[in-house]
Order: C-alpha cells, then structure tokens, then sequence
C-alpha cells in the first residue's frame, strides 16, 4: 500500500518536474526576460500556427526568441523587433492580425454579418404583423369575457 | 424558392470548406514576403571544411538553388534522392544551408547518402534560417544572377515542379 501511495505521489508531481524545464531561464536579467516573454505574445509561432511564440517549445521558436532576446539586448526597441519579424515572416507572424485591407474581413466580416442578420429579423417581423388580422369580439363575447373575469376565482387544486 | 435559400447557403459553405481540404491547401505555407527581394546576405562556415567560410555574394552572375535541409528532419531524407538526381544532371547548382544542426550527423547523413550540395553551409542556431524566414525543411530558394530570390517552394522538391514551376523561370532568367 506504502508502495503504491509513493508510486502516485511521484506520478502526479512528474508535471511539475516537466513544468521546472519549461520555465528555464536563458538569461540572468529578469527584465529582460520579461520583455522577451511580453513581446513573444504578440508573435504566432510559426510551427504550431495557434500557439504564441512564448508558449511554444518548438526549436524554431527557441531560434526565434534566441533572436529577440538579442536584439534587445542590442537596444532595439519592440517595435523595431516586429518589423524584422513581419520583414522576413510576414505579417502572419503577428498573433493579433492588423487591421489592414487582407484582414477587412476577418475583422469587420462577424459585424457584417451581424447587421445582415439584425436587417433580416426587422423586416420578417414587419411582415408577419402585416399577416396578422385584427378580429374585434362581438358584443357577445366581450359580455363573456367580463363575465369571466369578474367572476370569484375558482378553488383549483394546483 | 425560401426553401432553397438554406440549402444554397449550405452548398456555398461546404463548397468552400472542401475546396480547402482538396487541392493539397496546407496552413503551413506561409506565402513568403521574401520573394523579389534580395537574398539576405550572410557568412558562414561550410559544413565540410569549418575553416571556409561562404557568402551568396560569390555567387553573383549564376542562378542558384538554396536548399534548407538538416540531418534530423525526414522531408529532407525523402528529398534527397531527388536532389541527388538533379546534381548528376547539373541541371542547376544547389547550395545547402544546414539548419539547427550538428556537424557530425550532417556529414554522417551526406556520407550514407550521397552529397548533391556544391557546398553546404552550417548554421546550427538558425540565425540565417530566420533572415530567409525559414518556418520548416525542405525549404528551397531559387536565387537568381542578381542575389534576387525569384522562388520558394515549401516542402520537397518534386520533378512537377521542378518542371511546371522552376525550370521555366530558371530558363527565362538565363536569358
């Protein structure tokens, strides 16, 4: 029994020892190493084309990092950092596209949608209430109908 | 016709979702912003012989095969009897830059295989690879006389397109 809680206890903290690779710094400055891990966020890695460039472990993105560490180390400001990546990578290395004519759509496209849909239920709904015909209740059945309501509620067993 | 409304707005999505999944698309080719642009320069050391170091600029005045490749990436192995047929023809030079790679597998895998680079260059920290906005291997260039990059083919070479896409251009900048 002592020999299996152990085994568990090991299993479960293999995680942990994976996670204590991860997190190796490179560098000894931690400021540096912040801003390379800030910018890295706003790059896609290259491999594995939904993961940011700071969370990915692919060589490419070690290579890519590497670099910006680098180039910061040398002075470069983060914008000066992105134009050399977008210059060699294009812009689909920026993991927030930006707003320009390729990415109309996929910015304002959901919106355009959106008014489509909005235009659509207006003018369903005003030819529905068109179709709707207004039957007033005769003398009748307005008696009735006042009969009802001002009649003592009846016990009901709900 | 209100019932066919649906089912047309159905037909277009799946259109095209399946022109996406035929026709060989893969998200991994990024269309390269490189081309038409200069061939970034660099100096590295030959794989062969570290104490030499080659630069593209040399090869000014020639047209010019860049392959990326690297003794760990299984593309490049199934490419490489390819390469080697186009270096017996000499049909163009190819240049290799051996990326994020270590010296002595690299020369292990060029000796059990053939070696159809003119020269290779080592680049064990993908420095240069990055400057040419290398995302995998194969990766090959087609450089012309000017240093410009005219090509990129993402992936292995093939004889199609070898002969639909690269000999044409090739044969109009030897012109």
């Amino acid at each position: 029994m002592r020999l299996i809680v152990l085994l568990l206890v090991i299993l479960f903290s293999l995680p942990a020892f994976a996670l204590a690779k991860e997190a190796k710094s490179v560098s000894d400055d931690p400021e540096l190493e912040k801003r390379v891990m800030a910018l890295s966020e706003e790059l896609r890695c290259l491999v594995c084309q939904n993961e940011t460039l700071a969370g990915s472990q692919a060589e490419l993105a070690v290579n890519l990092r590497n670099q910006i560490r680098e180039q910061m180390k040398a002075g470069k400001t983060d914008g000066e950092i992105l134009a050399f990546m977008t210059e060699r990578y294009g812009k689909f290395i920026l993991f927030r596209p930006p707003v320009d004519y390729t990415t109309y759509l996929l910015w304002f496209g959901p919106f355009v949608l959106l008014l489509a849909a909005l235009i659509f239920l207006f003018r369903y709904v005003k030819k529905r209430r068109g179709l709707i015909v207004d039957i007033p209740l005769t003398p009748d059945e307005r008696r009735r109908a006042e009969d009802l309501l001002q009649a003592e509620p009846r016990k009901t067993t709900i | 016709m209100r019932y066919a409304i649906p089912l047309i707005i159905f037909l277009v999505i799946a259109g095209f979702l399946g022109s996406r999944l035929r026709g060989g698309y893969d998200p991994h080719i990024i269309p390269s912003v490189l081309i038409g642009k200069p061939a970034p320069d660099f100096s590295l050391p030959e794989l062969r012989d570290p104490t030499k170091m080659f630069s593209p600029k040399s090869l000014r005045g020639k047209v010019w095969l860049l392959n990326v490749w690297g003794s760990w990436c299984i593309g490049c192995r199934q490419e490489h009897p390819y390469l080697m047929q186009l270096s017996r023809d000499s049909t163009l030079p190819i240049y290799g830059l051996d990326w994020n790679d270590k010296r002595e597998p690299a020369l292990a895998t060029l000796a059990e295989l053939g070696d159809p680079y003119v020269i290779s260059v080592f680049d064990p920290d993908g420095r240069t690879a990055i400057d040419y906005g290398v995302t995998g291997a194969p990766e090959t260039y087609l450089i012309d006389k000017e240093g410009v990059i005219r090509y990129k083919e993402v992936g292995q070479l093939t004889p199609e397109i070898m002969q639909n896409k690269i000999l044409p251009l090739v044969r109009e900048l030897n012109k």
